[in-house]
C-alpha cells in the first residue's frame, strides 16, 4: 500500500477529482494548504507599502492506494493538473504500514 | 460658516437657542413649520452622525489584523459610551458654555449634566438638547478616529480613560474655539463648516502623539501588516459616507439650501477623493485597489468637512481630488520617518484635514459663504485665518495629548506587553477570537465533547 501525496493548483482541483473518479478512485483527503517552491510568492500593495507575500495558496490530495494502482493514479494527475507554468505542483508516493476502514474494522488492502 | 450680508445665516454660534443672539432674518427661520422641519432633519443628522461609530469600527477593523479586529471595534465603541457619557456631564458645557476668558473656554458648570436645558424654547428652532447630542457625536467620532493610530497594542482600560479624559482636555476647549463662539470663530474668523479642526486636524495631531508616545508594534516595518479583510473596510467606507452626510449636511442645522448645497459637496468630493487616490496608485504602484478606493472617499471627506459649506460643487471636487491624491502620497510619510500610526490617522485625517481647512483660503466663494478665497479674488486674508487656525489646533492637540499619554503610561500603563501584543489583543485583553470558521472551533487544545469545554 502507498500513500500518494499531491499538491496542485486550487483552481486544477476539480480536473483532477474528476479524472481520479474515471480511473475509479472514490475517495481521498483534500485540504488547502500554502507554501512554495519555484514558482516564489507574490507582490501586494497596501496604501502603497509593497508586501511579499511567499507563500501560495494550493490544495493538498492524499489517497492511500494499492502498490499496483499507484502509477495510473499519479499518472492521472499529473495529466490533469499540467498546465505547463511553473507552480503546477508536485507529487510523492510514501509506503504505508498499516491501514484500518473504521467502520468495519477491516486492515490491509481491503481497507484500501 | 455663513455670514454673508442679506443671507440668513446658520451656525452653531447664531441658532444656538440659548445663546441669546439671534440670526437677522429670525421671523422666517422660526416659524413653527420651518423649526419642526429643522428639528426633524437635526434628529435624523444626529442618528447618521452615530451611525459612522459602526463604519468607523468597520473601516478600522477590516484594515488590522485578524487576531486584534475585535480590539479595535471596541476602541470605538468603547469609546461611543465613555466619551458621550463625559459629554452630558462636563463635555458640552466646557465647549459650548458662555466664554469664560480669551475666547479659551466654556464655561464648565453652565449646562453641567444638561442642567437648565430640559425646557421648551418656542423660539428655538430646534430643542438645545437635541443640539448637544449632535454635537457630542462629533467627539465621539474624533476620539474613534485616534484608536486608528495605536491599534493592536493599547490597553483597553487606559484607552476607556483617555477617551474620556481628553474629551474633556483637548476636544471641548477646540470645539470651543471654533464652534462655540471662542476665539477661532468669533476673533480669527476662521471658516471650519463642520470639523475640518476640531474633529479632523484634531483627532490626527492626537493620533501621531500617540503613534509616537507608544512606539511602534511589535515587528514594524519587518512583518506584513496587511489588513485581514479588505470587504469590512468598503463597507466601513461606505457606512462612514453615509453617516457623513448628517455629519456635514447636518452641521447646517437647518433643513434649508445650505444643507442642501453641503449635501452634494460631500457626495462629490468623495467621489473625486476616490478617484485621485486610484490615480495615484495606478501610475505609481500599477493597480488600482480596493483598499485604495475606500481610502480615497475618507480623504475626500476629511477636506471637505470644514470647506462644504465654503466652496461651490466645482471647488468640493478640487478639495476631493486634492486630498485623494495628498493623502494617498501622505500615507508612506509612516515609512520615511518610521512612525507606526497603524491605520494612517495622520495621513488621512491630519494631512486631510490640513488640505481642507487651508483650501477654503483659495477656494471659498461668495456664492456660497460670506468671503472669497484667493482664486475668487478675496485675496490672502482668509488664506491666513484658516492657517492661522489649522496650525493652532494641530499644536494644541499634539502637545495636549502627548502629555496626556505620557502621564497615563507611567502611571496606570498604556500599551500591552510585547507577548500580549505578539499574541494578539483580542484574545489576552477581551478572551475572544474574531473569526470561527473550522468545524474544530478553532482547534483550542480542551479535552471532551465538541468543540472545547463550556463552562456555564
Amino acid at each position: 500500500m502507498k500513500l500518494i501525496s499531491a499538491v496542485v493548483k486550487p483552481h486544477k482541483w476539480e480536473d483532477v477529482r474528476q479524472a481520479l473518479e474515471v480511473v475509479g478512485v472514490t475517495g481521498m483527503t483534500v485540504s488547502e494548504v500554502s507554501g512554495y517552491g519555484r514558482q516564489k510568492g507574490h507582490t501586494e500593495v497596501y496604501r502603497g507599502a509593497e508586501y511579499d507575500i511567499a507563500m501560495v495558496p494550493k490544495v493538498r490530495i492524499e489517497i492511500v492506494a494499492d502498490d499496483a494502482d499507484v502509477d495510473r493514479i499519479v499518472e492521472t494527475i499529473t495529466t490533469a493538473a499540467q498546465t505547463g507554468r511553473v507552480g503546477d505542483g508536485k507529487i510523492w508516493v510514501t509506503p504505508v504500514e498499516s491501514v484500518v476502514r473504521v467502520r468495519t474494522g477491516d486492515t490491509g488492502p481491503a481497507a484500501v | 460658516m455663513c455670514n454673508a450680508p442679506g443671507k440668513t445665516c446658520y451656525t452653531r454660534e447664531t441658532k444656538r437657542p440659548h445663546s441669546g443672539r439671534m440670526p437677522d432674518l429670525l421671523p422666517l427661520a422660526a416659524t413653527p413649520a420651518t423649526a419642526a422641519g429643522d428639528t426633524a432633519w437635526l434628529l435624523a443628522a444626529a442618528a447618521l452622525v452615530l451611525l459612522m461609530a459602526p463604519g468607523l469600527a468597520f473601516f478600522y477593523g477590516g484594515m488590522v489584523r485578524s487576531k486584534s479586529v475585535l480590539n479595535m471595534m471596541m476602541m470605538v465603541f468603547g469609546a461611543l459610551a465613555v466619551v458621550m457619557v463625559v459629554w452630558v456631564l462636563a463635555g458640552y458645557s466646557l465647549a459650548f458654555g458662555d466664554d469664560i476668558g480669551g475666547g479659551l473656554l466654556g464655561d464648565p458648570t453652565q449646562y453641567l449634566g444638561f442642567r437648565d436645558m430640559l425646557a421648551p424654547d418656542p423660539d428655538a428652532d430646534y430643542p438645545i438638547t437635541l443640539f448637544a447630542a449632535f454635537q457630542g457625536l462629533f467627539a465621539v467620532i474624533t476620539v474613534g478616529l485616534i484608536a486608528g493610530a495605536i491599534a493592536d497594542r493599547t490597553r483597553f482600560g487606559t484607552w476607556l480613560l483617555f477617551a474620556g479624559l481628553w474629551t474633556l482636555l483637548v476636544y471641548a476647549p477646540v470645539a470651543h474655539w471654533i464652534f462655540g463662539g471662542g476665539w477661532m470663530q468669533e476673533r480669527l474668523g476662521a471658516l471650519d463648516f463642520a470639523g475640518g479642526t476640531a474633529v479632523e486636524i484634531n483627532s490626527g495631531a492626537a493620533g501621531l502623539a500617540a503613534a509616537l508616545v507608544l512606539g511602534r508594534r511589535v515587528g514594524f516595518g519587518r512583518d506584513p501588516m496587511k489588513p485581514h479583510n479588505l470587504t469590512l473596510v468598503m463597507v466601513g467606507a461606505g457606512l462612514l459616507w453615509f453617516g457623513w452626510f448628517g455629519f456635514n449636511a447636518g452641521s447646517a442645522l437647518a433643513a434649508d439650501n445650505t444643507a442642501a448645497i453641503v449635501f452634494v459637496n460631500t457626495l462629490l468630493a468623495g467621489c473625486t477623493g476616490l478617484l485621485a487616490w486610484l490615480g495615484v496608485e495606478r501610475f505609481r504602484d500599477g493597480h488600482a485597489t480596493s483598499f485604495g478606493a475606500a481610502s480615497g472617499v475618507v480623504a475626500g471627506l476629511v477636506a471637505i468637512t470644514p470647506s462644504c459649506g465654503a466652496v461651490t460643487p466645482i471647488g468640493a471636487m478640487l478639495v476631493g481630488v486634492a486630498a485623494g491624491a495628498i493623502c494617498a502620497l501622505a500615507v508612506g510619510l509612516k515609512y520615511t520617518f518610521r512612525y507606526d500610526d497603524s491605520l494612517d490617522v495622520v495621513g488621512v485625517h491630519l494631512v486631510g484635514g490640513l488640505v481642507g481647512t487651508i483650501l477654503i483660503g483659495l477656494l471659498a466663494s461668495t456664492s456660497v459663504t460670506g468671503v472669497d478665497g484667493l482664486f475668487y479674488g478675496g485675496g490672502t486674508g482668509q488664506l491666513g485665518r484658516q492657517l492661522v487656525a489649522a496650525g493652532a489646533t494641530l499644536v494644541f492637540s499634539f502637545v495636549m495629548t502627548a502629555l496626556l499619554l505620557w502621564v497615563l503610561e507611567r502611571t496606570v500603563g498604556f500599551r500591552v506587553d510585547p507577548d500580549h501584543e505578539v499574541a494578539g489583543v483580542d484574545l489576552v485583553i477581551h478572551a475572544e477570537t474574531a473569526y470561527d470558521l473550522h468545524a474544530t472551533g478553532g482547534a483550542r487544545p480542551h479535552f471532551g465533547p465538541g468543540t472545547g469545554t463550556l463552562h456555564p
